[in-house]
């Protein structure tokens, strides 16, 4: 019983997380340590299968999944609470308090003791109580759930599904294709250049330094460059810096011609 | 499995629960030493060879290192979340260990106290093991999650679409084990094999589904795609730097000799000694065990250094798609296999050794088919290559010469014409 009284304070202020918390992931954790809570309270009542299949299959798969799809749906995103369907949530809120009442009244009403006849239903161990009762008593339900989840899987595979028009694209084809249009239109078949290369900075809103010292446009990303938020070469205006500075120093010290500022040279201007 | 377990005296169990967790720790520190080392020697290297006899103290020091860094939050991340995700990878890579048998029962020295060398064992041990790595993987996702960056992200969704699907393919490779020792308690098993052979012989698909599915599981080369360099950076340990970053790194290293230590446990018999030195008496008595055991698990460690000494990363539609179209219904078919095998042996309808048998036939006639030389094709005349197909430049195939437009053969470098 200490096991309960420890662990029940945790899975209740686990399960108000899940209901309360205002990320979705947050929700998804607590709902995996009420589910690991809830394991553990098998294992206390002599169930060590369902206590490890529990967390195999609830916490470390289903569970998995959901957080899965949270993680690249919704990083950031708090719910909208706008009602797409009208009155839902008074209708919730009634039905959820109905079903509360049904479950305390139930629950209050059982009796509470210690647990009887663990021992007996694990005489020949858990496993081997356990494999018995599912293949002999329920096997037909337990066929009956199978060609259950069976159908269900079949339905979302079809559900996913979608029918190819056209072959599906090699690499060898696409690696073709990029060298017919280099020798169609002289586009660039390898990768576009990384920014910051030969720059000052090698932060993504610095473009890279073509080796006459002008900027190459193509190696920042189409959407700084629209928003307007590139950075200048970083390069013209430190040499201008240094330029001033020598010739403060004096007319005679390693004069350097500066780089003519030509306009970015390349192959394939456009984005590939 | 031994009457003693859950019923002995609090002191043996903190003491044991102790002493595996030194073993982990020592353990995690040789191994980093022994990868460099073995890793460095596979590329003619050296390796670390200053510190300490033979370069021993090398990765104590760069742990030492490595906790004093600066500790970084990144600006975008989820504090909290960020904060625990270390410590729930690293909890339960040591928790695993508490059913992995070291050796037999023994009396604590100075003491009348006896005690098997395992912290405990239940009847489902080895779903156990599963269910904690599973749950292992957590601390993985959420540092990728938490951390607020895109490298890391997508580090932690490959991690756990890896580990997951690797996951299925491990238990069902197990699950042959399960009904040949008629078992699920580590003890057991390897009680199971003093009895019969080896698991790894009868049960040799399954052996060779494991030792993929335990790489697989445990993100290292060839499969480590969530922390592809080339393309994640780091992957999900991206942002983590300081002691947060050495418990990814513990993790990971412990990870890798508990699937070790399950693989020696389930199919190479675990503590007992080896045939050869198990005809010795007392062999497989006392604290001797442990040693074949540690042995043996460094067995597996060294695999998998060679594996990363030796190939290439695998491409993650290509791993996929091994996972789930291979590996799972192999071991879905050999365990059918397995089933019928078995109900045969038990009912004495078939002799065990019979099965060797013909599985040694088959072995052979596999063995003979590929020395039997291949019909050789008449090779199709290769066209004359064009130094210009389609437009642009095409250098010769390997051994050919090199062609120009005109279809002149180009002039051997070094006779310049004039």
């Amino acid at each position: 019983m200490t096991a309960f009284w420890l662990l029940a304070p945790i899975m209740v202020v686990a399960a108000l997380g899940v209901v309360l918390s205002r990320k979705a992931v947050h929700s998804a954790l607590c709902l995996a340590v009420v589910m690991i809570s809830l394991a553990m309270m098998y294992a206390m009542q002599d169930a060590p299968f369902l206590f490890a299949v529990q967390i195999i299959v609830y916490t470390g798969a289903i569970m998995m999944l959901f957080l899965f799809v949270l993680m690249l749906v919704g990083v950031d995103k708090t719910d909208s609470l706008v009602e797409t369907i009208k009155g839902q949530r008074l209708v919730a809120i009634v039905l959820g308090l109905l079903f509360g009442g049904v479950l305390v009244t139930v629950v209050a009403q059982a009796f509470v003791g210690p647990v009887v006849g663990l021992g007996e239903a694990n005489a020949d161990g858990n496993v081997h109580g356990l494999a018995k009762l599912l293949f002999n008593r329920y096997v037909f339900a337990f066929e009956a759930t199978s060609a259950l989840l069976i159908t269900a899987v079949l339905g979302a595979m079809v559900l996913a599904h979608r029918e190819r028009l056209e072959p599906r694209r090699t690499q060898r084809d696409l690696a073709l294709e990029r060298m017919q249009r280099y020798a169609e239109h002289g586009e660039h078949p390898g990768n576009l250049p990384t920014p910051g290369v030969y720059a000052r900075h090698n932060a993504v809103d610095v473009p890279a330094l073509l080796p006459d010292g002008s900027t190459s446009e193509i190696s920042t990303s189409k959407t700084l460059r629209d928003r307007g938020v590139v950075r200048d070469g970083a390069f013209a205006g430190d040499v201008s810096v240094t330029m001033r500075r020598l010739e403060a120093d004096g007319p005679e010290r390693g004069r350097v011609e500066p780089p003519p500022s030509t306009p970015a040279r390349h192959d394939g201007e456009e984005d590939l | 499995m031994s009457e003693l377990f859950g019923n002995e005296a609090w002191w043996v169990i903190i003491l044991k629960a102790l002493l595996v967790f030194v073993v982990l720790v020592v353990f995690t520190l040789f191994n980093i030493w022994f990868e460099r080392r073995v890793v460095a020697r596979m590329q003619h290297r050296v390796g670390p060879n200053v510190w300490g006899p033979f370069g021993l103290l090398q990765s104590l020091a760069d742990g030492v290192k490595l906790a004093l860094k600066e500790e970084i939050f990144p600006k975008h991340a989820h504090k909290v979340v960020y904060f625990i995700a270390p410590v729930i990878a690293t909890i339960p890579a040591f928790l695993a260990w508490a059913v992995i048998p070291f050796g037999p029962e023994v009396t604590i020295p100075f003491t009348d106290t006896v005690t098997p060398l395992q912290l405990t064992d239940m009847p489902v041990a080895v779903l156990y093991i599963l269910a904690v790595t599973s749950i292992g993987v957590y601390g993985i996702v959420l540092g990728g999650w938490a951390s607020g960056s895109t490298y890391s992200l997508l580090g932690g969704v490959r991690s756990s679409a890896q580990m997951i699907s690797y996951e299925v393919a491990m238990g069902l490779s197990l699950v042959a084990v399960f009904i040949y020792a008629g078992s699920m308690s580590t003890s057991e098993i390897v009680a199971a094999q003093a009895e019969d052979t080896w698991f790894a012989l009868p049960l040799l698909p399954s052996f060779i589904i494991y030792m993929i599915a335990m790489v697989g599981e445990t993100n290292r080369a060839p499969f480590d795609l969530p922390e592809a360099e080339g393309e994640l950076v780091g992957g999900f340990h991206t942002e983590y730097s300081s002691l947060k970053f050495a418990l990814f790194f513990l993790a990971e290293y412990i990870n890798m000799v508990t699937v070790s230590a399950l693989a020696t446990t389930m199919f190479l018999g675990g503590w007992r000694a080896p045939w050869g030195i198990s005809q010795i008496d007392g062999a497989n008595e006392g604290y001797w065990p442990v040693l074949w055991f540690l042995g043996k698990t460094l067995l597996f460690v060294f695999l998998f250094i060679w594996l990363r000494g030796s190939l290439p990363r695998l491409r993650y539609d290509q791993f996929m798609k091994f996972g789930w179209k291979v590996l799972i219904p192999a071991s879905l078919a050999w365990i059918v296999v397995v089933c019928v095998m078995r109900r045969l042996i038990i009912d004495d309808d078939l002799d065990p050794t019979k099965i060797l048998v013909v599985a040694g036939v088959l072995v052979v006639a596999l063995l003979v088919v590929q020395f039997i030389p291949e019909r050789r094709t008449p090779a199709v005349e290769a066209p004359e290559p064009d130094a210009f197909a389609g437009g642009f430049p095409v250098p010769p195939m390997p051994g050919k010469q090199p062609v120009a437009p005109s279809g002149a053969p180009v002039a051997p470098s070094g006779e310049k014409e004039a």
